[in-house]
């Protein structure tokens, strides 16, 4: 177990080896300076020729926000008609059907978001087509959409900005062609030689050696999985997702696709100390993220290496830890590492099945998305830091009885009302969501839906509840990953987590970007000794302290009900 | 709005073409060269595939070493797991059988010596792999059916068992499928 806990910090510790440089790159990328990549700048300047994009026209917050959603509102019509009709259409070798109108409805607007919730399973529910040319261009752009809204925001906090905070489509292009396309190729090749299916062929059929006939679903996966991580997306190919042993052949895939997925989150955050210049308030944002990653990763780890303790009455061998829903190539330690950097994150791959983890895991893992900051989702995640860092300096500003201030902007009533709200916005769409759905399973068990609201949960007591409040949590918090026990793909499922994966996504988007566009049009104060700084470890501990209360505290009413009462009732 | 109508219409196009046809099409030209071409690896034993390396089969016979229990009945039509909470009583009553049925078709076995992978399901229902132990516990049942020597057993799987990468990433393991092909083949 100590060599595979080995195994794990020789896997965080590349992860901060490659962040660095890249931080570096992707600083340099956004400044217009010289990158190695600069080749393909032909190309670049040939896409926004023949799309009509003058390249060198700048725009205020209030014009990015209007390309970024008349963008993104072109690609959900474009997923949903594409879903909805994919039976008919072309690159369908196993003849799945076209997906109902609420499934495309959840489907179109999960990738879009960058949530990927899947309600239908990749073998079955979708086909090449869409696979291709609907969830995978879907993951490149919604994670391109997150990163071009942070670059808005990190162009917003430099000096004397005023309204020049660049071009979105400029700098959502360069997103793609310069970081995330290269990078994905590289880990596809890595993938495809480690054995993940690349070709076009459909299902085989074979007899195994003790005489069964079975299939085997293939398809060109290996790009898919390799945007799908890197883009903190998450929406895998197969059913199980990163547990598959297409998707994730080995313990080196394993290693890959965790790298691939943290790289993005860390790697933004050295980049917002390098664009502006601010080395310090880089390190510290990434100390405290990663103190609240270790937060819940260590009582996860002991609880799974533990393994379930009613399993250890039965008298059998535990020592591997709880392996329900785990595979024994990647093994307990990097399985629960995976669970909590996928829920920290956004992107809700998963590698282990979280519905049968321990009470304690499950609970890190929900807390790993109720905070949703520490590292976060492509762009997304220091999106969601920044709105905390504005409360934070406010309430810092009050008890030391000083005007708050950040980066040299005053913040005052305006600001704090819009972080106020998307603060708390995201605790009152999860909970709102649970409470109706208990209410539903309570009071209209046998409703005349398709799948009777009695049927939806496949554990019963305090797990199913936990099943519930994870669905909510996971749309809201733009995340995708499930206890996939939970019987999700009907109408009131649909439709209920479509509504909350929206408001999760763009709201937290719409909010940091006012915020910072309404700062920047603000006097600059230059720094004094009266000023609060705000990239010391006080402050940093200052942070941590706002996101536990207000994230964490909020919900744990409802971690009581579920997997804290499961921990209590399994005896210890 | 209608400003960005048409160079967000042009730009989705471009990126379609960009990001959906020629990038899989790049990747699945690379994986040609891979073993299997990218349409997986199989294993055929004169000729005839008998299966994927990486996909688990059921093996539930004595004559060979079981893999773990799957939820998806190991038809790799599909995957997943049994998303069977930690104190569902009724999964605590199936794994108590598996661990009983295990006991009845391997005499002389305590149940201590049962590792906990042989009585749970695997994430994706397709788990290739079973732990050094699962196979080493099950070497007396198929050793007695097929009339073979233990020792004999227990360095095939010596053999057929994967180091972890580079000596520490990653836990030991045996592909069931490749143990269960080399016994058949060391007869």
């Amino acid at each position: 177990m100590n060599v595979e806990l080995t195994g794990v910090i020789v896997t965080f510790a590349i992860t901060l080896l490659l962040a660095i440089p890249f931080g570096k790159y992707i600083a340099r990328v956004f400044n217009n300076e010289r990158t190695w990549l600069d080749f393909i700048s032909p190309v670049e300047r040939f896409i926004f020729r023949i799309c009509g994009i003058d390249a060198t026209k700048e725009m205020n917050w209030k014009q990015h926000l209007t390309a970024l959603l008349t963008i993104n509102m072109l690609w959900f019509v474009y997923a949903f008609i594409m879903l909805l009709t994919q039976g008919h259409l072309f690159l369908n070798p196993d003849g799945n059907p076209s997906m109902s109108p609420d499934l495309s409805f959840n489907t179109a607007i999960s990738f879009l978001v960058n949530c990927n919730l899947q309600d239908y399973s990749g073998e079955t529910g979708a086909t090449y087509l869409t696979q291709l040319a609907v969830l995978m261009f879907l993951h490149f752009v919604s994670a391109a959409t997150g990163i071009a809204a942070l670059v808005v925001v990190f162009n917003a906090m430099r000096e004397g900005v005023s309204n020049k905070l660049g071009n979105f489509f400029v700098i959502f292009t360069k997103t793609i062609t310069r970081i995330l396309l290269p990078v994905s190729i590289v880990i596809a090749v890595l993938l495809v030689f480690n054995g993940t299916p690349a070709s076009f062929d459909g299902k085989d059929t074979i007899t195994t050696m003790q005489g069964d006939t079975i299939q085997v679903s293939r398809g060109p996966a290996a790009g898919l999985i390799a945007i799908k991580h890197l883009g903190t997306n998450g929406g895998g190919w197969f059913g199980a997702n990163s547990a598959h042993p297409f998707e994730n052949p080995n313990y080196f895939t394993n290693s890959v696709e965790i790298i691939a997925q943290v790289l993005l989150p860390i790697a933004l955050i050295f980049a917002l100390g390098f664009y502006l210049k601010r080395k310090r308030f880089g390190y510290v944002i990434f100390a405290v993220m990663t103190i609240g990653m270790l937060t819940f990763l260590i009582p996860t780890m002991i609880s799974e290496i533990k393994g379930n303790p009613s399993i250890t009455r039965m008298g059998i061998d535990q020592s591997a830890g709880s392996m329900e829903g785990k595979e024994v190539r990647l093994g307990v330690p990097a399985s629960a590492y995976w669970s909590i950097l996928t829920t920290v994150i956004s992107t809700g791959s998963v590698n282990s099945m979280h519905d049968s983890s321990m009470p304690v895991s499950g609970a890190m893992q929900l807390l790993g998305m109720m905070t949703n900051a520490f590292y976060g989702g492509c762009g997304v995640g220091i999106l969601n830091y920044y709105i905390f860092i504005i409360i934070a300096v406010f309430i810092s500003g009050l008890m030391v009885g000083r005007t708050p201030e950040f980066l040299g902007r005053k913040i005052e009533a305006r600001e704090m009302k819009i972080a106020t709200l998307i603060a708390l916005l995201h605790p009152f769409i999860i909970l709102v969501g649970t409470a109706l759905s208990s209410w539903t399973w309570v009071n209209h068990p046998n409703a005349d839906w398709a799948v009777k609201p009695s049927t939806w949960l496949n554990n019963p007591g305090y797990h199913g509840f936990s099943e519930m409040l994870y669905q909510y949590t996971s749309c809201a918090a733009n995340n995708g990953s499930g206890f996939e026990g939970l019987a999700d793909n009907n109408i009131f499922w649909n439709v209920t987590t479509g509504f909350v994966m929206i408001l999760g996504r763009f709201l937290p988007i719409i909010g940091p970007l006012a915020i910072a566009g309404i700062l920047a049009k603000k006097k600059y104060i230059p720094e004094s000794a009266g000023t609060l700084r705000t990239d010391t470890g006080t402050f940093g501990i200052m942070t941590y302290a706002v996101i536990m209360i207000i994230a964490a505290l909020a919900f744990f009413p409802a971690l009581v009900l579920g997997p804290l009462a499961e921990y209590f009732s399994l005896g210890h | 709005m209608r400003t960005y109508l048409l160079p967000s219409l042009k730009l989705t196009i471009v990126l379609i073409i960009i990001c959906s046809v020629l990038y899989p099409l790049l990747i699945a030209g690379i994986a040609k060269t891979s073993t299997g071409g990218g349409k997986g690896e199989t294993i055929a034993v004169n000729g005839k595939i008998v299966g994927y390396a990486n996909i688990g089969q059921k093996f539930t016979a004595d004559k060979y070493f079981w893999a773990r229990p799957s939820a998806v009945n190991y038809n790799a039509a599909g995957s997943g797991g049994s998303n069977k909470g930690p104190s569902n009583p009724d999964y605590l009553k199936d794994v108590q059988a598996r661990v009983d049925t295990f006991l009845v078709h391997n005499p002389g076995i305590k149940k201590e010596q049962i590792p906990a992978d042989l009585v749970t399901a695997s994430g994706s229902g397709l788990d290739p792999d079973i732990s050094v132990q699962a196979a080493k516990v099950q070497v007396p049942r198929v050793a007695k059916i097929r009339n073979r020597d233990e020792k004999e057993l227990y360095e095939l799987i010596e053999k057929v068992k994967m180091t972890p990468l580079f000596g520490f990433l990653g836990p030991e393991k045996v592909n069931v499928l490749k143990l269960n092909l080399a016994l058949n083949q060391h007869n």
